[in-house]
């Protein structure tokens, strides 16, 4: 098994967050009744014509920045011919020779390394309408009597991240898919959320053997929305196709169906399918020439990329810590608090466990945090500190019992009453720790520190 | 250039959704062998260094601003439809079986 | 009494402002010529009782959608569709007060040279009811020239507009391809569908021009065009014309066509024009082969939408999807949208793309320059409209390469998005000879300056001579 390698690349595509749709000034608003943010365009009725939307297409360019993209000097919408009654026209506009977006590349950081991913193009293009199967036993389209078809979805602004098949395991590309969400939710372009349907990828998997050049036959696995389950179906596809390749059976390209039940890949089969989408410059529309002075605006709009600011995290509060800071999108709080006089790495995972704070409380919280202040105060200001500006003083006052001498016969009373977790951590289970300390913050009220109360414990129970 | 042979031509028929009964196949075979014969004459220019032409304007850069404008009633979203459920719009199933 | 045969929209107009003629007074006379003679004639696919507005009534070819009035595109595929929403040209007319007759017949989707390929039966010629009016605009041409409408609008992609203006003796203009917008037309080629005006005088089809042309923020293709003027000269000083000898010496033009136009050249020099022979050498030769690739690709495309699914007919066979495509479509649509579906289809599919469509672009190309070297020399171009006369009904039906010929001279400077004006210039065999003038882009006004000047030398009268 070891000797095989996945080659894996994605079609990324996330719904752009724009107020209309692709070719129309439809709203798009989510969960609207059923056919009420259609129009002529939208419907294609007969007559009815495109006009592209400004605002997505500058969102294109901006993601295109980001990733490094060439910006086209004249990008051209193209016609993709297919019938299917969520596609009211029989073709969807997309972009074929002429993307907005050329070849970019996204480097996804890792602990000791990086994984650069290079992106082959992103281009702009129109969701389909949603069809829903009725009559089926499960609501899909197998054994249903009728199909329903609601166009409000049709034609909203989809931005396609193609990636050259660089990834290598599913790992790889998970990482991959999270840092390129990130980057996309952060430019503002898109809510990308695979559960609402606004972030989708196409995965394409083959293997070869290592050090093989060139590549074998790819299945080609559509419209996922999880991570969970992409990465269980490149999983699945992986070993399917080595034991395939293994057993000397033909590993044909084609569309397969990922089935979270049994966690196995079938090929997709329709009648309706077909592969000739006879694309052609799409006559209703003009090129886009993207104007110097734009592209220049947008790039001065660029937010520092994620991937650069957990490089720069890293040395403050190592890899993982700066990785979930920057993927949770709590680094703001930690910099807020560490420029509050905490330290980073406490910053860090203040940010992380107690991060619901409002922005202009940051200095006040390291200001109580640094001080030893009752569980209970500090709890206090923390939960105030998410509604209203707090001030320190109300908290401080609330100064924890530090007093060795009035904690101990505290200590020693519960340490007395429960011999068998004294017997447990003598026995190396230190984690009955926090058990006593426990104990204690309950006897004192919540009043005691409990850094203090845990150092008179460990030294009372230091063998 | 060659004559579209009937297994293709059914593939393009199948391409574009048009049944083509067997009548409609006799008829419209020839017919269209002669118009690809006729149309084939373009093959005849040598235009390797000959830019396409896809628009006769040479216009760039229209686009509208992404403010909503009012859209269709659901009652003439739906006032042509052949065949509705509630306010959607009802087409036949998938299958493949049949 | 009005005499619709005989007055013009600036005739119109006049009775209307001096108040000798109410609105509706104009409007039922026009009913009232359809009910006597559209039985014969069929121009009409839809008379609109009531439409409201004051003005001079209008006739919108039925490829134009129209608000709450059934639009069909002359098709079986969109019988009882009623538009929701108004084309821009439409909307234009309805602000000018402009108030719509009817819908007039077309060839299914505008694909014809004949008006015979309308799933409705097809329109006459009111010159001689045994012969075509030619197409796909016939129904506009007809009503016209019949006095069933002082003016109309028809749509042009390879010679819509002109052939049948020719075949019926009436002034037709095919405006600069995005100058007219496309919105609410029922498409069939989108880049070379243009909505342009057919009328009995150039003043009128220049007046009409003026209300439907401008940019619409609804197409993109559209750009503003130069302030119209009306044409009231009479003499053509200081102006060249070109004769292109490829489209005035083709074997197919007949020769009382080509008298009647030499007739119109030589009035050109007489009116102060210095004329001179041009040469377009490839775009007669590739225009027709051009177009037929071209405008069938576009309209493989553009006819996907009829599907069944949101409008118009679905075939009651319609057990499965894939069932209720190919039987809508194959019941819905007539062999000439499924002729030009098919050779569309295969001229952009895997493997032909290149050697037709895109092989096709580049000729379009190739003509394009020779129209633009052409106009170096010249400010407009003159040749016959159409190679005959009106044709006999059933003439050309069972031969499709025939059919197409008949717009062998119109297409060329179509897929060079130029404008091109039709003027009758006299008769044979009496039947109506047209003359087409072409311009560069946006010569708009240089075409109607010649046609009104040369209109007056000729002094043809556009009432058919059976109906005087």
């Amino acid at each position: 098994m070891s000797a095989w390698e996945s080659v894996i690349g994605l079609e990324v595509h996330a719904h752009l967050k724009t107020r209309t749709k692709m070719f129309c000034r439809c709203a798009l608003e989510y969960g609207a009744h059923e056919n009420s943010d259609t129009c002529p365009v939208c419907l294609a009725h007969p007559g009815a014509l495109p006009v592209a939307n400004r605002r997505a297409i500058e969102f294109t360019i901006k993601l295109g920045l980001a990733l490094g993209c060439e910006i086209a000097d004249r990008a051209i919408f193209a016609r993709k011919n297919y019938f299917y009654p969520d596609l009211p026209k029989g073709y969807q506009i997309s972009q074929y020779e002429a993307p907005l977006c050329g070849p970019g590349r996204l480097v996804v950081p890792v602990d000791g390394g990086e994984e650069v991913v290079r992106i082959a193009r992103a281009h702009l293009e129109e969701d389909a309408a949603k069809t829903v199967h009725a009559g089926g036993a499960t609501g899909r389209s197998v054994g249903a009597t009728a199909s329903l078809v609601d166009f409000n979805r049709g034609g909203t602004p989809l931005l396609e991240i193609v990636t050259e098949p660089d990834l290598r395991s599913a790992d790889e590309a998970l990482r991959f898919l999270r840092l390129l969400r990130q980057t996309i939710v952060e430019l503002g372009i898109s809510d990308a959320e695979m559960e609402k349907g606004t972030l989708r990828a196409d995965v394409n998997v083959s293997v070869r053997e290592r050090g093989e050049e060139g590549y074998r036959s790819r299945w080609e696995i559509k419209n996922m929305n999880s991570f969970t389950f992409i990465g269980r179906a490149i999983e699945a596809a992986v070993r399917q196709q080595v034991a395939a390749h293994e057993s000397g059976e033909a590993v044909v390209q084609s569309t397969y169906d990922y089935e979270a039940d049994t966690d196995v890949l079938t090929v997709h089969r329709s009648k309706e399918e077909a592969d000739d989408y006879r694309y052609f410059p799409e006559p209703d529309l003009v090129p886009i020439e993207p104007p110097a002075e734009l592209v220049e605006r947008l790039r001065a709009e660029l937010p520092e990329a994620p991937g650069t600011r957990i490089r720069r995290l890293e040395p403050l509060v190592g890899f993982a810590l700066a990785l979930e800071l920057v993927s949770t999108g709590n680094e703001r709080k930690a910099e807020l608090l560490a420029a509050a006089g905490l330290d980073w790495r406490e910053a860090a995972n203040v940010a992380m466990n107690r991060g619901d704070f409002l922005p202009e409380n940051a200095r006040a919280l390291a200001a109580i945090l640094q001080a030893n202040v009752t569980r209970e105060a500090l709890d206090g200001a923390f939960s105030a500190s998410a509604q209203r500006p707090i001030s320190p003083d109300d908290y401080l006052a609330q100064a924890a019992v530090g007093d060795e001498s009035e904690l101990a016969p505290v200590i020693d009373a519960v340490l007395a009453a429960n011999p068998e977790q004294v017997e447990t951590y003598r026995g190396g289970k230190e984690g009955v720790l926090g058990f006593f300390v426990g104990q204690v913050m309950k006897e004192t009220q919540g009043k005691a520190d409990p850094k203090v109360v845990n150092r008179l414990i460990r030294e009372r129970l230091a063998p | 250039m060659t004559e579209i042979s009937r297994e293709l031509l059914l593939h393009v028929a199948h391409l574009a959704r048009l049944e083509l009964r067997e009548d409609e196949l006799a008829r419209l075979e020839g017919q269209l062998n002669d118009i690809l014969a006729a149309v084939s004459k373009v093959a005849e220019l040598d235009l390797s260094d000959v830019p396409p032409t896809s628009h006769p304007l040479d216009i760039v850069n229209v686009w509208g601003e992404d403010e909503p404008r009012p859209c269709l009633s659901v009652e003439d979203a739906l006032a042509n439809a052949p065949e509705r459920a509630g306010d959607f719009f009802k087409v036949p199933p998938g299958g493949g079986a049949t | 009494m009005i005499d619709t045969l005989r007055l013009t929209a600036e005739g119109a107009k006049d009775l209307l402002e001096r108040k000798e003629v109410s609105g509706d007074e104009l409007f039922a006379a026009y009913l009232a010529a359809i009910g006597e003679r559209d039985p014969e004639l069929h121009c009409y696919l839809h008379v609109c009782e009531d439409p409201g507005g004051a003005g001079i009534p209008i006739a919108l070819k039925d490829v134009i959608g129209t608000r709450g009035i059934p639009t069909t595109a002359g098709s079986k595929i969109l019988e009882g569709y009623v538009p929701v929403y108004d084309a821009t040209v439409a909307t234009r007319c309805k602000e000018h007060g402009l108030r719509v007759l009817g819908k007039t017949n077309t060839d299914e989707f505008a694909m014809g040279s004949s008006t015979e390929n309308s799933a409705y039966g097809p329109t006459h010629n009111p010159w001689d009811p045994t012969r075509v009016p030619g197409g796909s605009g016939g129904g506009s041409a007809a009503a016209v020239s019949a006095g069933l409408a002082p003016w109309a609008l028809g749509s042009d992609t390879g010679g819509s507009i002109k052939q049948p203006s020719a075949l019926c003796g009436n002034v037709g203009l095919r405006p600069t391809y995005g100058t007219v917008s496309r919105y609410g037309i029922v498409a069939f080629a989108s880049s070379l569908d243009q909505v342009g005006p057919v009328a009995k005088t150039v003043r009128d089809c220049a007046f009409l021009y003026s209300v439907i042309a401008g940019r619409d923020p609804c197409d993109s293709t559209t750009v503003e065009s130069p302030e119209v003027v009306l044409p009231a000269g009479d003499d053509l000083k200081g102006l060249r014309v070109g004769v292109p000898k490829e489209l005035n010496e083709h074997e197919a033009i007949e020769p009382g066509v080509r008298k009647a136009v030499e007739h119109a050249i030589e009035l050109c020099r007489q009116l102060g024009a210095e004329v001179g022979e041009c040469s377009l050498p490839r775009s007669v030769d590739f225009g027709l082969p051009c177009y037929y690739l071209i405008a069938p690709a576009e309209a493989s495309s553009n006819l996907a939408r009829y599907d069944g699914v949101r409008y118009g007919y679905r075939s009651p066979n319609s057990a499965d999807r894939l069932d209720m495509y190919t039987h809508t479509r194959d019941e819905g649509f007539g062999d000439e949208p499924k002729r030009r579906i098919l050779v569309g289809t295969y001229a952009l599919s895997a493997g032909y793309y290149d050697a037709y469509y895109g092989q096709a672009q580049k000729v379009r190309t190739v003509i394009a320059r020779e129209h633009a070297q052409a106009f170096e020399n010249f400010d407009v171009l003159v040749t016959p409209t159409s190679p005959t006369v009106a044709f006999e009904l059933g003439g050309r039906t069972a031969d499709p390469l025939a059919m197409y010929a008949s717009d062998l001279l119109t297409i060329p400077s179509c897929m060079a998005g130029l404008p091109g004006l039709n003027v009758p210039c006299g008769l044979s065999e009496g039947l109506p000879v047209g003359l087409q003038l072409i311009g560069p882009q946006f010569a708009e006004n240089a075409l109607f300056r010649v046609g009104h000047a040369l209109e007056q030398a000729i002094g043809f009268d556009f009432v058919p001579e059976r109906l005087r």
